[in-house]
């Protein structure tokens, strides 16, 4: 825990204060040294209230469990209750010092629960305190520590004060309050409780908002590759997770590689494409050499594809080992976007999000606007006349596959910076997309895109609900009856070509 | 209608009992629980070959009806322990575990052999006809039902991973002691379930056979080849596959209850998609449309299984890859076609 900022606080303390002379109180030392765990902590209590500056660095030291008293340097036992209040202890310190952001960091912290028995400093920091952002942090801080003790006046206030805020840590303060003896301070707290709770909720629906359509990004672009193969072509790949297994390992070699560069953070510009031209390449491959001679047999090309995917799992196992690698974010991707007080939205989601998008319009753009792309609805529509007017049939099924197989690549891209990469990675999509796909209706992009947003939203709106497990067994549940009652899905193809 | 089997047929039959009752005595307990475990696959095999090969009709539900033909033997097996267990509770061990109080309702009777009997039948039959009916009435058929069929049994498989489904979460059950009051581990009881498996085996192929010669045979086939010709004849599709995917389902679950107490565990990861598409393949291997193939297909894929994850576990999944693609690309009959073509050339 003793790190560069704290360091850098102390020292910023240290010409703060001005390093008044007096010595630091010797029994509190002692205590520290030799007291049982209530002694050490109101050792701790008393050396945060004289706010003397050696206090930071006799706190850093006794979290690592030493303690120097005249000189003479005690081993001490540190326990995690202890240590707590030496971690709440040093943030109160640093209340204090000139840099805003050290204040900001330490007025976060303490906003997340402290003792309090750091009242007196707090409120010490907030006679001095004019920054409009630590400001109403540390009075929420001052205020849920005068709810915890003060007289019956105090505790009013500082319940009222918390209503007012959006954190969902004065939610649980409040609803503590709630339970109180005194009828005067529960009915302040309840009413509290009833705001907040109203400016949290918008809060936790824009997440489960997010959350939903994040979901519903990652199945589409699992989906899309097999929208193509499966939904143009009619080919039933099982092997489609496999190609998007293929497309994250190929961006953990990608990645590796440019850790020996000094452009790391740009390594997804070269992964993206490489992933889509390995998974591509692989799945034209395999069209070639087994896919095509079972056109028209689509219950042989399932098993087929199937032992397709068995040894592609374990040609990745030979080859980079059966446990999962680690596949790391560039910095950009870090972090996230603080939407509400209770919401963040974090980066590598947001950017898959976009990222779905762009393919989407990528692969329609393709399909309606490029030669490959009239070839590939020619000979779906009809293969024969196709040929026969000068279409090479053979040539765009595999092209349209290895289109497909890329697009599964780049979903792997994508997947890759969300979780672990390893040999399975493929088995959890391929039951997924399916059903998206079918749920979608077969031979519709414009499907596909409704069902993956749609079983998104419903996942994470039943997950709220019921849990995970649950709402994953509801949904294959709802898909099973959905099927037999529109067996085409959702948006049926009308007319002759409904019947092919 | 033809006759079930000419006289080669019988006296190979006769000669399979003989070697089924014999062949215990000859080979170690580790040849015989295998062995016993391959034979309860064949009885898979078959009845995926009756709905597969016969009907047309691909299910990748086939490994959920066995396990719950396990699950519901398995039940039996617990109640069995009684109170030799790790917490002397009359309660399974899993249920202490979880600190429940009482036997959940799916509990019921469980601790009575013939309601054990009755559950391992009726709950892949009942799942299997309310399912199929649905499914076929809609006409969901080719790819689509296999794909739904895949759906359930992964539903199926989540469901049972859930500790509060009521058995035993991801362990499942394990650690049986004894079946109808004897011991489990003895070489004596293993023998009787080997000849109890051997003569099911063979009274499933008697059956199977008897189907695909009988009239119901014929129109199974005559679904599978032009379906809407079958239809505009009279005859209610429908019909004629739910019941032999009923039929098929209650096949799986009795090889699952001969299953469970020779290996001696049954948890959810039974239920995996990928057991139901090797079931598939065991028959694609064999030759669909004809019984003894899936039997010969199932032993040689279980039988090179052992071999591989034993001596090269790092290619096994390779060789069931291979098998997988050289057999639909190279084999459409299977083994048992290519054998049928060779006597054929030579007549």
């Amino acid at each position: 825990m003793v790190s560069w900022k704290v360091r850098a606080a102390a020292a910023a303390l240290f010409t703060f204060i001005g390093g008044s002379a007096h010595a630091l109180d010797r029994a509190a030392l002692e205590k520290l040294a030799s007291g049982d765990n209530d002694q050490k902590i109101e050792a701790i209590g008393a050396l945060v209230t004289e706010a003397d500056p050696r206090a930071i660095e006799v706190l850093m030291r006794f979290a690592s469990g030493e303690v120097e008293v005249d000189g003479q340097k005690i081993e001490v036992v540190v326990n995690n209750r202890v240590r707590g209040a030496a971690g709440d202890a040093l943030a109160a310190l640093r209340l204090l010092a000139p840099e805003r952001a050290l204040r900001l960091a330490a007025a976060t912290e303490l906003a997340t629960g402290a003792d309090a028995s750091m009242l007196p400093l707090v409120q010490k920091a907030l006679q001095n305190e004019t920054d409009a952002q630590v400001r109403p942090l540390l009075e929420l801080v001052a205020a849920s520590m005068q709810m915890k003790s003060g007289d019956k006046a105090q505790r009013l206030a500082a319940i009222r004060m918390l209503g007012e805020s959006t954190s969902p840590n004065s939610k649980t303060l409040l609803a503590e309050a709630a339970r109180d003896a005194d009828e005067e301070i529960q009915l302040e707290a309840q009413k509290g409780l009833r705001a907040v709770e109203g400016r949290l909720a918008w809060g936790e629906r824009l997440g489960l908002l997010f959350a939903g359509v994040s979901l519903g990004s990652i199945l589409l672009l699992a989906a899309l590759g097999l929208a193509i193969t499966y939904g143009l072509m009619g080919v039933i790949n099982m092997a489609h997770g496999e190609l998007i297994m293929i497309g994250a390992y190929t961006t953990y070699v990608v990645q590796v590689f440019f850790r020996k560069t000094g452009f790391f953070d740009w390594y997804l510009l070269a992964a993206v494409p490489a992933s889509f031209i390995v998974a591509a390449a692989v799945g034209m491959i395999l069209e070639r050499v087994v896919i095509r001679w079972l056109y028209g047999r689509p219950l042989e090309t399932l098993l087929a594809t199937w032992g397709i995917s068995l040894m592609l799992i374990q040609l990745v196992r030979t080859l980079f080992g059966a446990q999962n690698v680690q596949v790391e974010n560039p910095a950009f991707m870090s972090g996230g976007i603080q939407a509400l007080s209770n919401v963040v939205l974090p980066w590598s989601r947001v950017m898959i999000i976009a990222f779905a998008a762009l393919v989407l319009a990528g692969i329609w753009l393709l399909l309606t606007r490029t030669r490959l792309g009239l070839f590939v609805r020619g000979v779906t529509q009809n293969r024969a006349m196709a040929s026969c007017v000068g279409v090479p049939t053979a040539r765009v099924d595999t092209w349209a596959f290895g289109l497909g197989s890329g697009i599964a690549g780049l979903a792997g891209c994508a997947l890759s910076q969300l979780g672990n990469v390893g040999p399975d990675l493929g088995q959890g999509y391929i039951v997924d997309s399916f059903l998206v796909v079918v749920f979608g209706g077969v031979g519709q992009l414009a499907g596909t895109v409704y069902a993956a947003l749609t079983l998104g939203f419903a996942n994470k709106f039943l997950e709220a609900w019921s849990g995970a497990v649950l709402a994953k067994i509801a949904l294959l549940v709802f898909i099973i009856v959905f099927i037999q009652r529109r067996p085409q899905g959702m948006f049926a193809l009308k007319g002759r070509s409904a019947e092919a | 209608m033809t006759r079930l089997y000419g006289p080669k047929g019988w006296i190979a039959l006769g000669l399979a009992a003989v070697l089924i009752a014999v062949l215990p005595f000859m080979i170690s307990s580790y040849w015989v629980t295998l062995l016993g475990k391959i034979m309860c696959y064949a009885i898979v095999a078959i009845a995926m070959d009756l709905i597969w090969g016969y009907c047309g009709i691909l299910s990748l539900g086939h490994g959920l009806f066995f396990a719950l033909g396990g699950y519901a033997m398995g039940m039996y097996l617990m109640r069995q322990i009684g109170r030799e267990g790790q917490y002397q509770s009359d309660l399974p061990d899993f249920m202490v575990f979880l600190d429940w109080k009482a036997l959940p309702w799916q509990w019921w009777n469980s601790d009575q052999f013939w309601w054990a009997m009755l559950l391992v039948v009726a709950v892949p039959g009942l799942l299997a006809f309310v399912f199929g009916y649905f499914a076929f009435r809609s006409r969901v058929k080719g790819v689509y039902f296999s794909i739904i069929t895949q759906a359930l049994t992964f539903a199926a498989m989540l469901l049972f991973f859930r500790n509060a489904t009521g058995f035993g979460g991801n362990n499942g059950f394990t650690d049986f002691k004894r079946i109808v009051g004897f011991a489990i581990t003895t070489p004596e009881t293993r023998m009787a379930l080997f000849a109890i498996t051997g003569m099911v085996l063979i009274g499933t192929l008697l059956l199977a056979r008897w189907i695909v010669t009988s009239k119901l045979g014929r129109v199974l086939t005559a679904i599978r080849d032009a379906e809407t010709r079958a239809a505009f004849c009279g005859y209610n599709t429908v019909h004629y596959k739910v019941a032999v995917f009923t039929l098929s389902a209650v096949i799986c679950g009795i090889a699952g209850a001969l299953y469970v107490p020779q290996v001696g565990i049954i948890n959810p990861s039974e239920m995996s998609p990928a057991n139901s598409i090797e079931i598939a393949i065991w028959v694609a291997l064999g030759g669909r449309g004809t019984l003894i193939g899936p039997v010969i297909g199932a032993g040689v894929v279980n039988g090179a299984k052992s071999f591989f994850t034993q001596a090269f576990p790092e290619y096994w999944l390779y060789f069931l890859g291979l098998i997988f693609i050289l057999a639909t690309l190279f084999l459409p009959q299977g083994v048992a076609g290519l054998a049928q073509r060779r006597q054929r050339r030579r007549a």
